[in-house]
């Protein structure tokens, strides 16, 4: 009786110091993808940043909106500009995709962020406005070099 | 008494920014677009951005500055779902008929970013506030959406969003269930633009709107109200607006 007993809890020891061996070892990561390039540096250090990004953006926001101060050191948008790119198939990544970098951490994190509601999740130029009607802007544009090119 | 209190303290600071004003030496004043703001400067108090929009000069039946206006916050289409009394607008024209005459003055009717706005007094969260410069905005990331400030502002100048939008611009972060208004291109004036409204009349020859600083003296705006007279709209409610209108 004491000699199964014993067995059992060797196994079960066996077993218990086992799992997290391979739980560990199984353990999905988030996947992100650094901008690379010589020089290209984030704007923080990266053990800085990762711990207080929403720090830093929340700072820069009521500075931008309160006061209009508007430099990049900070901004989401600086970020977005370098940290969301197009992928080697050339899709650049929306705001819900687990490629995007700001999704990738945070779906991992289960850190519900809701930055992407009003603001862009893509650099400007990747952004196709189907809805902007085109040629209002090149005949504004043409409209403006007429008037300049009068004036001289 | 309210009233009287009001006007009391709002005499006193309009003398204290004039009294600041001329103490500056006023080449060094903020002019239109002559001198930008740095990025890192904060905005002053010293200038309050203003317009002075003139009816005679308002086309009938153009609009330039409402086209240039959905163009800059990328209003057209962004909202398919929405009824149209439910779009955005942040600039619209409006005609006013006299019955007897059949006079028709047409003019754009936007946020008149008062001094006094009442949208900044009901928002139960501060999110609609007037920076230092005069420009009344919503703060999206504190707005709940419920509204007060749209009942609140006699000129009907705000839009509340009611779906999802995608695709914005760097210039108009815009969401579902906050309100939204005409905020003087706050983007551009921040870099020593003219707002696109402006900048579409003026590309259009019609010259109707002005944009400047109205507590500098010297500033084409200030002239140019001083000489017409720079009415307000609803000037009952003693709002002091901001934006300001001739040949009414």
């Amino acid at each position: 009786m004491t000699k199964r007993f014993l067995r059992i809890s060797l196994i079960l020891t066996g077993l218990i110091l086992l799992f997290p061996l391979q739980g560990m070892a199984d353990t999905p990561l988030p996947s992100i993808s650094l901008p690379e390039g010589e020089g290209v540096k984030c704007v923080e250090p990266v053990d800085d940043i990762r711990r207080n990004h929403m720090d830093y953006l929340l700072h820069q926001r009521d500075k931008t909106v309160y006061e209009g101060i508007r430099t990049k050191k900070h901004s989401l948008a600086n970020c977005i500009d370098c940290h969301v790119q197009p992928n080697e198939q050339g899709v650049v990544p929306v705001h819900d995709d687990k490629e995007h970098f700001c999704n990738a951490c945070h779906q991992y994190a289960a850190v519900q962020i809701d930055c992407f509601e009003c603001h862009a999740d893509r650099p400007q130029e990747y952004i196709n406005r189907n809805s902007k009607p085109q040629a209002l802007q090149q005949q504004l544009k043409e409209r403006l070099m007429a008037k300049e090119m009068g004036a001289h | 008494m309210a009233d009287q209190i009001n006007d009391s303290r709002r005499n006193f600071l309009s003398k204290a920014a004039i009294a600041g004003s001329i103490t500056l030496a006023p080449g060094v004043l903020l002019h239109q677009t002559a001198h930008a703001k740095p990025d890192d400067q904060a905005v002053s108090s010293d200038v309050r951005w203003g317009m002075l929009i003139d009816t005679e000069k308002c086309a009938k039946g153009c609009t330039g500055c409402v086209d240039a206006c959905n163009e800059e916050f990328d209003l057209i289409g962004s909202m398919p779902k929405s009824s149209e009394a439910q779009k955005t607008q942040y600039i619209r024209k409006v005609s006013l008929v006299e019955k007897q005459t059949k006079h028709e003055i047409s003019l754009p009717m936007l946020c008149q970013h008062c001094e006094n706005p009442p949208c900044v007094d009901v928002c139960p969260t501060g999110a609609s506030f007037k920076r230092v410069d005069g420009i009344v905005l919503v703060d999206k990331h504190i707005c709940i959406g419920c509204r007060y400030c749209m009942m609140a502002c006699p000129y009907k100048a705000r839009s509340f969003v009611h779906e999802a939008i995608e695709n914005q611009t760097l210039a108009a972060p815009r969401g579902k269930g906050t309100v939204e208004s005409c905020t003087m291109c706050v983007h551009r004036v921040d870099k020593g633009e003219i707002p696109a409204c402006v900048e579409a009349c003026t590309a259009d020859n019609h010259n109707a709107m002005l944009f400047g600083d109205i507590n500098d003296p010297d500033s084409e705006i200030s002239r140019e109200m001083k000489k017409h007279g720079g009415k307000q709209i609803r000037a009952d409610l003693k709002l002091n607006t901001g934006v300001r209108y001739q040949g009414l």
